[in-house]
């Protein structure tokens, strides 16, 4: 059974971190070595109603980057170097180049997600804007710097379309994931706009969607123009990339540079239709997603308001129904792009958020799920760290 | 000049609403306003030099559609920042 403190005792003995970003704030959520104790050390939430996107750790230094939103007055991105006790504004915040080529004068909207760099550059960040826009920092996110070889292609003018077509929160660059075996080798999704990949450290840009269905493009083997919604690429495995897709879930064949449909795999009533995917830090074969309801006119909440997770032990040929714990009917939300993941415990902590405002946990690789808190705003997003 | 900023740019200002700011432009005031208070100029004004959507200057109550107009000493500035949404 899972507790609170209520004294920040805890604090000192902190043995895993939850940042959970949501739509009115950042929560922090620590516990003990047993998982069993859980604390959160603010009354009001950090950055109190603002929108936060997107929280993430560098375990190796301790440096928190936070991606939010305050109302009208621009994206924000923020750092703290004391394990979260303190905030301080970027000096210079993402910003498209100025250009005065017609078509080229984008401004950030906000920032959507944050990734680290490569184990070798500790102080490097990569943010993913919306419209797309791809920006790093290599001082540990105090100035950050626009990826001119991906904001400047003239590809990327193409995939943003027009602005009345673009995805209900804006076009969103996300899932930016940088090979653990090679700094130059980058790998995102754009929303709409499709998997992109790049060798010389974000220099030059090619898409990466064979094999991956877009119902809503006439070509069956169009290049670009997908809608990927959450790309993993695993930490400790060369080439083994999933991806949770607007049409499905798909596993790479690197060799083949061509992607599979392993969510063919899912069962046919529950399909294959979701928003994030959460892959086990060492186990290559082991990866969960949160499946909702992508009929008709994509209700996005859980199929029957049966909410449950789905995991696969091996790569993606079978999968199992995973709802011990989580609500048997009415349970009408759903889990976003970054709010589901892992620590690197072990045995694995598996989390997630939901859009109506619930942080669930399990400890036993999602076979029995335990409610962490409820009333929460909307819940954006989710990332655990073992310290 | 005295400068009425909307709440959501008091975290830059310690809290205060009302400023002193000069500049022969709005645009230049809007640069002293950032050399008193760093970062406070791109929650107004974008990379592209355009104004933000849902903010609104007002000079001597008269509002203003470009950050290239003229200011003289004793005009009053007042910021204006949309709070809609959910």
């Amino acid at each position: 059974m899972l507790g609170w403190h209520t004294k920040e005792t805890l604090m000192a003995k902190t043995s895993t971190l939850v940042l959970v970003g949501t739509r009115k704030g950042l929560f922090l959520l620590r516990a003990d070595k047993s998982r069993g104790k859980w604390w959160v050390e603010e009354s009001i939430p950090h950055f109190y109603g603002q929108q936060v996107n997107h929280a993430v750790m560098n375990r190796a230094t301790g440096t928190l980057i936070v991606a939010a939103k305050p109302g009208h007055i621009g994206a924000q991105v923020y750092r703290s170097t004391d394990g979260g006790k303190s905030f301080a504004e970027a000096k210079v915040p993402p910003a498209f180049p100025k250009q005065d080529n017609p078509g080229y004068g984008w401004a950030v909207n906000h920032v959507f997600w944050i990734s680290r760099g490569h184990a070798t550059l500790p102080k490097t960040w990569f943010a993913g804007t919306s419209p797309h826009g791809l920006f790093r920092s290599d001082d540990d996110g105090v100035t950050w710097a626009s990826v001119d070889g991906f904001n400047l292609d003239p590809l990327r003018l193409t995939l943003l379309g027009d602005e009345k077509e673009n995805v209900p929160d804006g076009a969103v660059l996300h899932s930016i994931n940088v090979d653990p075996f090679d700094a130059k080798h980058i790998m995102l999704g754009m929303s709409g706009g499709g998997v992109f990949e790049t060798f010389d450290e974000g220099k030059s840009w090619k898409p990466l969607n064979r094999g991956v269905q877009a119902d809503f493009l006439p070509d069956p083997e169009a290049e670009y123009g997908h809608d990927p919604h959450c790309l993993r690429m695993h930490p400790t495995v060369r080439d083994m990339v999933y991806h949770q897709n607007h049409c499905g879930i798909y596993k790479l064949d690197r060799k083949a540079n061509r992607w599979s449909r392993i969510g063919d795999n899912m069962p046919k009533d529950i399909g294959d239709i979701g928003f994030p995917m959460t892959l086990h830090p060492k186990d290559p074969n082991k990866l969960w997603v949160f499946p909702m309801d992508g009929t008709t006119v994509w209700p996005r909440v859980s199929l029957q308001g049966k909410p449950a997770a789905y995991g696969s032990l091996d790569g993606g040929k079978t999968w199992k129904r995973l709802d011990r714990g989580l609500p048997k009917a009415h349970g009408w939300f759903t889990v976003k792009r970054q709010a589901m993941g892992a620590d690197q415990a072990d045995p694995l902590g598996l989390y997630f958020g939901t859009t109506g405002g619930e942080m669930w946990a399990s400890f036993d690789e999602g076979a029995k799920w335990n409610c962490l808190m409820q009333h929460l705003p909307m819940v954006l997003s989710v990332e655990a760290f073992t310290l | 000049m005295k400068v009425t900023l909307p709440t959501p740019l008091i975290e830059y200002t310690s809290g205060n609403r009302h400023v002193e700011a000069g500049g022969r432009t709005l645009s230049e005031l809007l640069d002293d306003l950032d050399r008193q208070y760093p970062g406070i100029r791109f929650r107004m004004v974008d990379e592209q030099g355009q104004v933000r959507p849902h903010m609104r200057f007002f000079v001597n109550r008269e509002l203003q559609r470009t950050i290239d107009v003229p200011l003289k000493a004793g005009d009053a500035v007042l910021v204006v920042a949309a709070l809609s949404g959910g």
